[in-house]
């Protein structure tokens, strides 16, 4: 085929130089200033981990135990650092392992390539051993795929690959190479892509849109934003503190949204969702104005769709057009990237304060805080709760950490009350929702953010789906924070089954092992604590490790996470017990 | 709101697998496609696809918006059946023995408009272009005679209204 990139020259530039197609891997890789990449070995990529050797200086190659680890610690990396993650599997199975973590990356809106090893052009369709459609497999999956069978595609291939990942709205896409195309020769040379005819990464903004988003805006009497992982992705977060201090609108986050703004911003009024606060919830359903700003109304955030916010006009600042009216219909849409718009938006803006509208907030915030909150972190009897783990690690990181979590219980307390002072700091898994998550992703982060403190926050179910990947932590020495808040239960769907299913506890209960002695078998420092007058010790001394740490804290079996809008009710029909 | 045919003409670059992409957009929503075409388009290098599926115009505004995603894909648009001129052929294979037998075999294929493609002395072949129901017609008409093979292609279509696809390109071109 013939791609139709804008600039890309087909003249070899004068420094054109003949390599082997694994070595255009790697030296595209370093051309778009890749230094880290996870992966494993096998049949199909051993030509480019050939060259990995030679490149080792330049290039860090991670070991991880498992394809799925390599991507999820891929996801961990870019989401901090907001650079592309890249993550290498051979063919076959390596490439069917990578598929839940591209099916991750794509549902958040991860920029991520993936490079796998294919069986040879001649073998393609022959049932080669380790042969597999990943090309099909991942179609629906990633933002784009491509398989190279010549090795003179792989440099103009592989600046589309990076181009397509980072721009307009960011995902994963995959590179297919075949073996004959590794192995056979090139003259390289490298151009970056800046364009591609076919694909507009983001819409141009359009004045008036964002003039009438102004007008509404000043006009309104109880105005409230939704803000999600947009505004991390475009870099938007100086300039929508600054939307929001001056108009005064309080501002609710979406699970990934959290920590584009400070938690403990004055107009911070939490999160939105499921499991989100109490205000923010009930009011969606109060506001005259609802100002969602790059979040996508997913399922868990609107609860019942035709009761949601259906007295509000809605104003949607949204980069990818196909989700304007997608989920709830956009009485103003607003296109383009959020950092574009937001600062025209800053312009028209009226200085507002909306007190009385915060004192609802308030007023909300409180009747939370009397029935959950309060219990939440101050339990005196009984097992220790997730959410005084949580807010002792707040205590020691006064909010610089970047926490990551798995899915389930402990994902939403983490979520609810972790403390955040910087941006790119939650990491999540939010759309798809995979288990096993964490570890693999807390190894990315911390290699993607080295100066920081790094915990992962980890159910016992979650944790053991990926647990292999204290190998990869014990190689690499990567000092991450485990905690595993261990309940010896799925949590979440035994909160479910307790609720909804008559607490009929059908495969939830966990026998677990010891998991201090296989932390150790790793040769990871690890504690286990179950005693309140414990916990603030051992979470500290966690903090203060200067290596990988693993902490177990035992923690209240059948506990419940608080508010919830139980699956179909609207959100402001959010239950506070 | 009520479901009726649509046809989703999509604008692309030819390559492998975009079909598949394009398919698996409406296979994710649970839609049946009541017919496909691919072929070149107007534009040197562009290919066509005219798809129709039978939905509701909110679902095929959210499927148009989920396919102009992708990346290799330059435009996508949806009409209603009276935005369009449409049409599909049909061929039908028969036994020449019926053919000589039977005069009527030739007045079904002049009333129709139908056109003999082919003739040998064991089969004969027509071709029939024309609305759904026309070839449908013509099948059953020739049904009784004992239809050895029937084919028909999906719907071709164009719209009413100018398509700017070169316009979309050129624009690119320049600003690039």
């Amino acid at each position: 085929m013939e791609v139709k990139t804008a600039s890309f020259e087909k003249t070899a530039s004068p420094k054109a130089t003949t390599v082997s197609g694994a070595e255009a891997v790697i030296k595209c890789l370093l051309e778009e200033g890749v230094d880290t990449l996870y992966g494993y070995p096998g049949g199909a990529i051993m030509p480019v981990y050939d060259e990995l050797y030679k490149y080792q200086t330049q290039i860090h190659h991670v070991l991880t135990r498992h394809e799925q680890g390599a991507t999820h610690a891929a996801q961990g990396y870019a989401r901090v650092s907001g650079k592309v993650g890249v993550a290498m599997a051979t063919s076959g199975p390596g490439a069917t392992n990578l598929v839940t973590g591209i099916a991750d990356a794509q549902i958040d809106s991860t920029p991520m390539v993936c490079i796998t090893g294919q069986v040879g052009s001649h073998l393609l369709g022959s049932d080669a051993f380790q042969e597999t459609d990943i090309i099909g497999i991942s179609t629906p999956i990633t933002k784009w795929n491509y398989q190279i069978t010549k090795a003179e595609e792989i440099p103009e291939i592989l600046a589309k690959a990076f181009f397509i990942a980072r721009s307009g709205r960011p995902g994963p896409v995959l590179i297919d190479i075949t073996k004959d195309a590794q192995f056979a020769t090139l003259d390289f040379s490298y151009k970056k892509c800046s364009g591609i005819r076919s694909y507009k990464p983001k819409p141009e903004v359009n004045l008036k849109e964002v003039e009438r988003a102004a007008e509404a805006m000043n006009n309104a009497k109880k105005p409230m934003i939704v803000f999600g992982q947009g505004v991390i992705l475009g870099g938007a977060e100086e300039i929508f503190e600054k939307v929001v201090e001056k108009s005064g609108i309080p501002a609710a986050w979406t699970i990934l949204g959290l920590s584009a703004m400070p938690t403990d911003h004055p107009l911070n009024v939490g999160m939105v969702g499921m499991h989100g606060n109490y205000g923010p919830n009930v009011l969606t359903n109060e506001c005259d104005v609802l100002i969602a700003i790059g979040m996508r109304f997913d399922d868990r955030v609107t609860g019942n769709l035709e009761k949601y916010a259906k007295q509000a006009k809605v104003i949607h600042f949204e980069i990818d057009p196909a989700e304007i009216n997608k989920n709830v219909h956009a009485d103003i849409p607003v296109l383009g990237n959020v950092n574009e718009t937001l600062k025209v938006l800053l312009e028209l803006l009226k200085p507002n304060k909306h007190e009385a509208w915060h004192q609802k907030f308030k007023e909300h915030y409180k009747i939370e805080f009397d029935k959950i909150i309060k219990n939440d972190l101050n339990a005196e009897r009984g097992k220790i709760g997730m959410a005084e783990v949580i807010d002792e690690i707040n205590k020691c990181s006064q909010g610089n950490a970047v926490i990551v979590s798995d899915v389930g219980q402990h994902q939403m307390v983490a979520c609810r009350y972790s403390k955040f002072n910087q941006t790119r700091s939650n990491v999540t898994s939010g759309g798809l929702g995979t288990m096993g998550f964490a570890l693999p992703a807390a190894i990315g982060a911390k290699m993607g953010a080295p100066e920081r403190d790094v915990v992962a926050v980890i159910g016992d179910g979650g944790y053991q789906m990926t647990i292999q990947e204290l190998g990869t932590i014990f190689q690499t020495k990567v000092p991450v924070k485990i905690v595993v808040l261990n309940n010896d239960f799925l949590g979440m769907v035994r909160q479910w089954q307790q609720l909804f299913f008559e607490k009929r506890y059908a495969s939830t209960e966990m026998i677990n092992p010891d998991f201090i002695t296989i932390a150790k078998g790793y040769h990871i420092k690890a504690k286990q604590v179950s005693k309140r007058e414990n916990l603030k010790e051992a979470v500290t001394e966690m903090m203060q490790s200067k290596e990988a740490y693993f902490l177990e804290v035992k923690v209240e079996q059948e506990e419940n996470v608080f508010p919830m809008v139980p699956t179909g009710a609207s959100v402001s029909d959010i239950r506070l017990e | 709101m009520e479901k009726k045919n649509f046809t989703v003409s999509v604008y692309t670059e030819n390559n492998i697998g975009l079909l598949s992409r394009i398919a698996a957009i409406f296979q994710k929503r649970h839609i049946n496609i009541e017919s496909i075409t691919a072929s070149r388009s107007e534009v040197n290098g562009v290919m066509r696809f005219i798809i129709v599926v039978q939905v509701t115009e909110d679902q095929v505004k959210k499927i148009v918006g989920q396919i102009e995603k992708q990346i290799e894909v330059i435009k996508a648009f949806y009409h209603t059946d009276e935005e369009m001129i449409y049409q599909e052929t049909a061929l039908y294979k028969i036994n020449s023995a019926e053919f000589v037998d039977d005069l009527n075999i030739q007045d079904f294929i002049k009333e129709s408009n139908a056109r003999i493609v082919t003739v040998t002395p064991k089969f004969f072949v027509i071709e029939k272009t024309g609305k759904r129901h026309e070839t449908d017609s013509l099948y059953e008409k020739l049904k009784p005679y004992g239809l050895m093979q029937f084919v028909r292609s999906g719907t071709i279509a164009v719209t009413k209204n100018e398509m700017p696809i070169s316009n979309i390109l050129e624009q690119f071109d320049t600003t690039n």
